[in-house]
């Protein structure tokens, strides 16, 4: 079971008052765009087993989106932050470096 | 005129601790900016209480605050209340970017008092423990499969509020928790 902790009102809850929105940081391609562009935004995802960046919401509590840094092997989670971001914070970053040093995801390592 | 009702009527069970449908209550849905002066004031002028901070419940003398986001906030007044600080509140909050909605009819209001803690701890994923959960806390969470939102008061009983359509599913939750021989005693 994932602990997680809401960065918008603090509560640290269990998995079951959250709800999971997929992957992070996704760009979006819309209108207009090419249609390579646009197929790799609506279906190319990471699957990775080990760091793992993801969008939650916390759907039984205050309703805010955010995001969060989570191991899918160990379910670890390093920590969530703030929706309002197109890349993880240094703190994050930092978190992550110390106990999976060398981790990469996508463009962010 | 036809009688208003409440969505279970004041329904009660009893246990090892008894659960009571509290009736209508008025309560208002604010959004906008918490730090603001004007929502201070708006607040104050609604129920005499302060802004409550992150996750809390503040009492004034005219009703309650509570905090349910970083941009919300639930105003608990009496059911009769409600227009005077509904519009008490809109006047403070003039020119300001803001919402104030009266919720009082799509909501059920829940009292569990007793061993309370016992009840609440088999429905809602949350600590209970009383150094965890203490008088003023405010918690928005599930019971079971639908939200409510909780606050313990002062005497020790259990308050929450979920929408009036579950109203019947939280009343059948309470009472089976609160059902004689199901004590834990894990908590007390």
């Amino acid at each position: 079971m994932l602990i997680l902790e809401c960065p918008y009102c603090g509560v640290k809850g269990e998995e079951t008052e959250f709800h999971a929105g997929g992957e992070a940081h996704l760009k979006r391609f819309g209108p207009g765009s090419e249609d390579a562009d646009f197929e790799t935004y609506l279906f190319m995802r990471e699957n990775p087993k080990g760091v793992h960046l993801e969008r939650w919401r916390h759907a039984n509590g205050c309703g805010k989106w955010f995001h969060a840094a989570r191991c899918t092997m160990t379910l670890e989670v390093f920590g969530s932050y703030s929706a309002q971001t197109f890349e993880p914070p240094k703190e994050i970053k930092d978190k992550i470096s110390a106990k999976r040093p060398g981790w990469s995801w996508r463009n962010f390592s | 005129m036809s009688n208003l009702v409440s969505a279970l009527n004041h329904a009660k069970s009893a246990g090892f601790a008894s659960v009571e449908e509290t009736g209508l209550q008025g309560m208002i849905t604010v959004r906008g900016d918490l730090a603001s002066k004007a929502m201070a004031a708006a607040v104050k002028a609604a129920t005499g209480a302060a802004v409550p901070a992150t996750r809390k419940i503040e009492k004034g003398d005219t009703g309650a605050v509570a905090w349910m986001s970083p941009d919300e906030l639930l105003v608990i007044t009496s059911y009769e209340g409600v227009d005077s600080a509904i519009e008490a509140m809109k006047a403070s909050l003039q020119g300001e970017h803001s919402m104030v909605v009266n919720v009082s009819d799509a909501r059920a209001v829940f009292k569990v008092s007793g061993s309370a803690e016992d009840v609440m701890a088999k429905l809602a994923p949350v600590d209970f423990s009383t150094e965890a959960f203490q008088p003023g806390e405010f918690r928005r969470s599930r019971l079971a499969q639908v939200a409510a939102a909780m606050w313990k008061n002062d005497d020790g009983s259990f308050e929450l509020v979920c929408f009036r359509s579950t109203a019947q599913y939280v009343f059948d939750l309470l009472s089976v928790s609160a059902a004689n021989g199901g004590e834990v005693r894990h908590l007390s």
